[in-house]
């Protein structure tokens, strides 16, 4: 039964992706795990941005303090600063930064890699060789994404931190370890899980949407290229409504 | 229309590869029409038809790629429809899949993208034991010295061979080709015809070999199949194929070898 193509479309695009996530799921607890595959794909995702990461992290640092410096200053408030670029970065900055990052660097970089290996046959040459490309390709990177993702959040956190803390020693001559002793007072273990929580969901939705586009490739050069920006796109997307949704369970959780 | 089995000293060959009423559509397009072929233990099948009349499809729902939409394909005495993601793997390591662009991971080297099935299917193998088998197969496709190269830095011959040596690591006892010779100059392919021919003398393998080019056909064939309009058409030696008055089949063979007056 046709509803219309763009209905039938859009429900054969959800019956798919969730296929596709069931079967990860399911092949993530089967063996063989290709564990030597695992550990290059972190080293890709994971080492392969910190440069980036560095730099993004300690910019949003610098210019965070320097934005909320005016309006702290006109109640006199400037002594606030660590305290609220520590909760913003861990709590929102970090994340959603580091998430955007890798969606745009990693993201892309799965779906025209993938893309490629479908429309060369590369994919189809694995099945042959009785290996199970799903296994071998997808799992890995997901895996890979969702554990990594975590990791560079906490580092950019850092990263942020030292940037924001140049800003406000240059300024207001703070000691180190005074800047964290008043940042850290005023976080609390739930900011810290709800943001490593959230970073594995932002890795999984990078490493899982970029996979399927890129797994899931059209033929030809023009495919590898639709894979590669719909990975970054659709992340993208996704990353800002799970940014929406977890912003307003950890709200619930903390009773406001 | 088909032949007799072939036979060995008067006895019969056992059949590695049966495939009957095959039909496969996609869309409006019905691409196979129920094809019938028996390829027989230690013989070189050709499949020879126009470019798009579904050789490639036929033997990739041999491999199990494609699933056809009715008739069956027996491997090696299996049934390829419903087995097993398991069963699958275990015929899929008797048999090798030669891709028509070569298809190499780009991101390995040659030897890694031998010994990357062979680490894939085998356990307890040393790493002196997967170089080994990695150099025999090199040798065997005579490309010993492309061992550290990069796919992209391998000429088209090149290529091929290697993706020959890579499906010959495994040491399978069927060989799919698909057009092993396109896009090649005559010299390259007539080596790669040889090394066929060489593979088949070597590892006494059973092999599709899917073409359009007669020459390989010609020099690589125990028997051709011709397949238009969806059906083998005919099947039998080099010679008894094109003896016909057809004019599908004859104007194949004299595109090929009679009409190429030049210019």
């Amino acid at each position: 039964m046709v509803i219309s193509p763009g209905v039938d479309a859009f429900a054969i695009a959800v019956y798919e992706s969730a296929s596709f996530v069931k079967r990860f799921v399911v092949e993530l607890f089967q063996r063989p795990i290709h564990f030597r595959e695992l550990i290059k794909q972190c080293y890709a995702v994971g080492v392969l941005s910190l440069p980036l990461i560095t730099l993004t992290g300690f910019v949003t640092g610098i210019v965070f303090t320097k934005q909320s410096r005016p309006s702290l200053a006109a109640f006199g408030a400037t002594s606030w600063l660590p305290s609220l670029i520590t909760v913003a970065l861990l709590r929102s900055l970090a994340p959603l930064v580091t998430a955007l990052i890798c969606a745009g660097k990693v993201g892309s970089n799965i779906g025209a890699e993938l893309g490629s290996m479908k429309v060369t046959e590369q994919i189809e040459a694995m099945e042959v060789s009785a290996i199970n490309p799903f296994k071998f390709l997808v799992v890995s990177r997901t895996v890979a994404t969702t554990l990594m993702v975590p990791a560079l959040m906490l580092y950019c956190c850092c990263v942020g931190l030292m940037g924001s803390f140049l800003n406000v020693h240059g300024n207001e001559a703070t000691s180190l370890a005074s800047f964290f002793k008043t940042g850290f007072s005023t976080i609390t273990y739930l900011d810290v899980f709800a943001s490593v929580t959230k970073s594995f969901v932002f890795g999984f939705t990078i490493g899982i949407i970029s996979c399927f586009k890129g797994y899931n490739a059209s033929s030809g050069t023009q495919g590898v290229g639709r894979a590669a920006n719909a990975s970054v796109v659709l992340s993208m997307f996704v990353i800002f409504i799970e940014e929406m949704l977890i912003v307003q369970i950890i709200n619930w959780l903390r009773g406001f | 229309m088909q032949r007799e089995p072939q036979t060995q000293g008067g006895v019969p060959r056992p059949t590695v590869i049966s495939v009957r009423g095959l039909t496969k559509s996609f869309g409006d397009r019905d691409v196979l029409r129920g094809v019938d072929l028996d390829v027989h233990e230690a013989e070189n099948v050709v499949v020879l038809g126009r470019s798009g009349s579904g050789k490639s499809v036929l033997i990739k729902i041999i491999i199990g790629l494609l699933e056809p939409d009715e008739g069956s394909v027996e491997v090696l005495g299996q049934t390829v429809r419903g087995l097993s993601q398991r069963a699958m793997d275990a015929l899929r390591r008797q048999v090798g899949f030669s891709f028509q662009n070569s298809a190499l991971y780009d991101s390995m080297n040659v030897s890694e993208n031998l010994a990357f099935p062979l680490r894939m299917n085998t356990t307890g193998l040393s790493t002196h034991e997967v170089r080994d088998r990695v150099y025999d197969a090199l040798e065997a496709v005579g490309l010993v010295s492309a061992v550290m190269q990069m796919p992209s830095e391998l000429s088209g011959g090149q290529r091929k061979r290697i993706g020959i040596a890579r499906t010959l690591i495994l040491r399978p006892k069927i060989m799919l080709y698909d057009e092993p010779t396109a896009g090649l100059d005559p010299i390259t392919s007539g080596e790669i015809n040889d090394l066929i021919n060489q593979v088949q003398q070597t590892y006494h393998t059973s092999s599709i070999i899917i073409t359009h080019d007669l020459t390989c056909a010609r020099n690589t064939a125990d028997r051709v199949a011709m397949l238009l309009d969806g059906r083998m058409q005919r099947v039998g030696s080099f010679a008894e194929v094109f003896d016909t008055t057809d004019p599908q089949v004859k104007s194949f063979y004299d595109y090929n070898f009679t009409n190429s007056e030049p210019r």
